[in-house]
């Protein structure tokens, strides 16, 4: 029998995401009494919709840090807002841009910011990603700290030449003269539930492939205050990843003071001795779940680690856990071929050859477009997830 | 045959009267109507350009009918998904198209069906009048099988016979638009290609590539600029140096046209048209619109302008309304004919809704379909390493 609960959040598909919190998830608009009218004519009548639109993963909150001082309640998009905030506040040559970052950006990233620090530190650029990039490069070499905004990470091809030819060579091709360091760009990242196409992608691999700048998705609220802000003050561009559909389904108690996740350390989440999972994003809390899977239906104990930081990316942690282990799952949303896991299983098995007990598994996207109508077959998801470990441990 | 018709009209009309059913029939005979009549439409601003469209139109009863119920047509069709859309039997991304519907119509009644044409996202009213049909496009939105794009484009990604898209990427498509009409020109058909973008497209680095090479290479292509005055919460005072999109050609000519004026937008294409076909190469077009939804249905439309703002433009230049005053006044239509038209246009979305909510989805192979041109078919890898799909094309 469902509980009262439970049957809230089966009815609010506002934001299509389980969350194990009590309260409400994504709740925008109406209130609970009202949603759950508008919505029971639908459920009863189309159950395989009701299935389709329930999200891929459930997820499960971080406990407070203690460390870094008193902690807020906030949800994704509200960690970044605090941590552009403390920039701002702290750094008086920070400026962000974008579209529509002036009103709070599509995604509420920047409530409030211009209000508070004045439309020459917020301000919008036209519709132009290229000339976002190229603007921000050249406002970097010149001393300030500019956060750039790419309003998805679908559209920050036309800034890939900017990002890839320019940040990411200044230092090299100028002997150390110039730099644009103080450049970061943050873009929403991910599969969404309705994204399909151009609003669905991971292009982390693109740039994996690039030395000179560096890649972070942070998996949570508590991350990516941190990991934003050890992007902002690393003297390298940085390119930020933000999950979009954990914006509002993402809560945790975060730190309201400034502090700093270092950046390319992989943090072991969860510790086993059978098999090592690694993601990062929004996949973490699907593997968290595949682990949970493994432990209670075959005995098996997984070591579950967010990569976090793409490139440069830790190397010692994750080759450290499959030498314990013996065994390696990597699972992310893009596609498979020329996948970041690609790189991770590639660089395993030269340093793990002789430990492996079964093939490096990994669990990615079909070599298709993001379908619109497809993403629920398409999604590597628990289930593909938990085959690919019997199937590991059964070798 | 007059006098026969007259007389059932008559008996008709009395009928209706004495038990107040609703006849559909029209109570007027075809001959009471003025065949056609011509209208004063506004002078157009002209960039390097010596001579502007007519400062007059003609338009016949059969055009007008057929415009309106076009118009109509559309305009019922965005209502449609938009009410679909709160249901979630749309999902996704969905970019309405409603109070813009002159442009569709006036631009496909200055051009022919073999010209080509290709647009941004908000693509729903260029399908139909591209060729699609409703089913096909409402089918499409809720990603089914019977789809214009089998169901695996949506929204943003309709085609139909010459018209390119439905382009997600904004600005991407004008380029593409250049191309297009670079092989026109190739092939030598006489053909021309209508290349749309919005008004925040036009800040994009590639428009003015693209206004170069066709310049350049003398492309009959016709760019046209949809100014709905929000490139989607930004108004172009705050995102463009130049608000006279007309005139961004720089080098091309260009004109601003009314884009709520039917007749308007017809006249401009034409003479854009005739134009490109004499060789002279590209030419821009600004039409001046507004959209009544929000950018997609994920936007309320109204944190960034105000209520009273959309309904003035409802009030006063509603395309279809526009239209309907003219052809009443001058006596091209009668009230009932037009009522006629609007139940037929109503039956019609709802039959289309119905099959867009009813047929099956694309089948699970489709997912790896069509992503190579191949023969024999191949293996596509994701997922699990053990599991491969076959992509056929």
């Amino acid at each position: 029998a469902l509980t009262a609960m439970a049957a809230t959040r089966l009815f609010l598909s506002a934001s299509p995401v389980k969350s194990s919190l009590t309260g409400l998830t994504g709740g925008t608009r109406s209130s609970l009494g009202l949603t759950l009218l508008k919505r029971s004519p639908d459920r009863t009548a189309e159950p395989k919709a009701q299935r389709r639109h329930a999200a891929h993963f459930t997820y499960h909150p971080d406990p407070a840090p203690a460390q870094y001082g008193p902690t807020q309640k906030m949800n994704l998009f509200q960690a970044v807002t605090s941590a552009l905030d403390n920039t701002l506040a702290g750094d008086p040559t920070a400026v962000i841009f974008g579209e529509d970052v002036a009103f709070g950006g599509v995604f509420r990233c920047t409530v409030g910011l211009r209000d508070k620090y004045g439309k020459d530190r917020v301000f919008n650029t036209p519709l132009c990603e290229q000339g976002i990039v190229g603007f921000g490069i050249g406002a970097a070499v010149a001393g300030a700290t500019a956060i750039a905004e790419i309003q998805f990470a679908d559209y920050i091809y036309p800034a890939f030449d900017q990002i890839v030819n320019e940040a990411a060579k200044y230092r090299y091709r100028s002997g150390n003269l110039f730099d644009c360091g103080k450049l970061t760009i943050r873009s929403p990242w991910g599969c969404v539930g309705h994204g399909s196409i151009y609003h669905s992608q991971s292009p982390e691999a693109f740039f994996a492939h690039c030395p000179g700048i560096k890649i972070v998705v942070p998996r949570g609220p508590v991350q990516a205050k941190g990991l934003l802000l050890s992007c902002i003050a690393d003297q390298n561009p940085c390119i930020f990843f933000e999950p979009k559909i954990l914006y509002r389904a993402a809560v945790e108690q975060v730190p309201t003071e400034a502090y700093q996740i270092p950046l390319s350390q992989a943090e072991v989440l969860q510790e086993g001795s059978d098999l090592t999972l690694v993601a990062w994003g929004t996949q973490v809390h699907v593997l968290r779940e595949v682990a949970a899977m493994a432990q209670e239906k075959l005995g098996v104990s997984c070591e579950l680690i967010d990569l976090q930081t793409i490139l440069p990316w830790d190397t010692e942690t994750v080759c450290k856990s499959v030498v314990k282990t013996g065994r390696l799952l990597v699972s992310h949303e893009a596609p498979v071929t020329g996948g970041f896991a690609a790189e991770i299983s590639s660089t395993v098995q030269e340093e793990c050859f002789l430990n492996l007990e079964a093939p490096i598994s990994r669990v990615c996207g079909y070599d298709t477009p993001f379908p619109h109508i497809f993403e629920p077959f398409y999604i590597p998801d628990k289930w593909k997830c938990f085959e690919a470990v019997k199937r590991m441990i059964n070798y | 045959m007059r006098k026969m018709l007259t007389i059932i009209s008559n008996v008709l009309r009395g009928s209706a009267s004495r038990n107040g059913a609703r006849v559909v029939v029209s109570a007027r005979t075809y001959a009471d109507f003025t065949p056609q009549a011509t209208f004063d439409i506004k002078k157009c601003d002209l960039h390097k350009l010596d001579e502007g469209p007519p400062l007059q139109a003609v338009l016949s009863r059969e055009e007008g009918l057929q415009y309106y119920r076009t118009m109509q047509t559309m305009r019922r069709m965005e209502l449609k998904a938009d009410q679909l859309y709160k249901q979630k039997i749309i999902r996704g991304f969905c970019h309405l198209y409603d109070g813009q519907e002159a442009c569709a119509v006036g631009i496909e009644a200055g051009i022919n069906l073999s010209d080509h044409l290709i647009t941004a996202y908000r693509a729903h009213g260029y399908t139909l009048t591209r060729g699609g049909t409703v089913r096909e496009i409402m089918a499409e939105l809720t990603g089914r099988r019977g789809g214009i794009a089998k169901g695996k484009g949506g929204s943003m990604h309709m085609y139909t016979k010459h018209f390119y898209g439905g382009n997600g990427i904004v600005g991407a498509q004008v380029p593409l638009g250049a191309g297009v009409a670079l092989a026109c020109k190739y092939l030598g058909k006489n053909e021309l290609c209508v290349c749309l973008y919005g008004d925040g497209a036009a800040n994009q680095g590639q428009i003015f590539e693209t206004y170069n090479m066709a310049s350049l290479w003398k492309l009959p292509c016709i760019f046209i600029c949809e100014n709905n005055k929000y490139g989607m919460g930004t108004s172009v005072e705050r995102a463009a140096a130049s608000t006279d999109y007309y005139k961004r050609g720089d080098f091309i000519p260009g004109l601003r046209v009314d884009g709520m004026d039917v007749l308007c937008v017809r006249e401009a294409t034409k003479l854009a048209a005739e134009h490109c076909r004499s060789g002279k190469g590209p030419i821009l077009m600004e039409l001046q619109t507004y959209r009544y939804h929000g950018h997609s249905m994920s936007d309320p439309g109204v944190s960034y302008r105000t209520r009273d703002e959309i309904q003035e433009v409802r009030s006063k230049s509603d395309p279809i309304s526009m239209l309907k005053d003219r052809m009443l006044s001058n006596n091209m239509a009668s009230v009932e004919e037009l009522k006629e038209i609007d139940v037929e246009v109503r039956k019609e979305i709802e039959d289309a809704a119905q099959f867009a909510t009813t047929d099956p989805e694309p089948p699970l192979d489709d997912l790896c379909n069509h992503i190579f041109y191949n023969d024999p078919p191949m293996e596509v890898r994701g997922t699990n390493p053990w599991t491969k799909l076959k992509s056929v094309s």
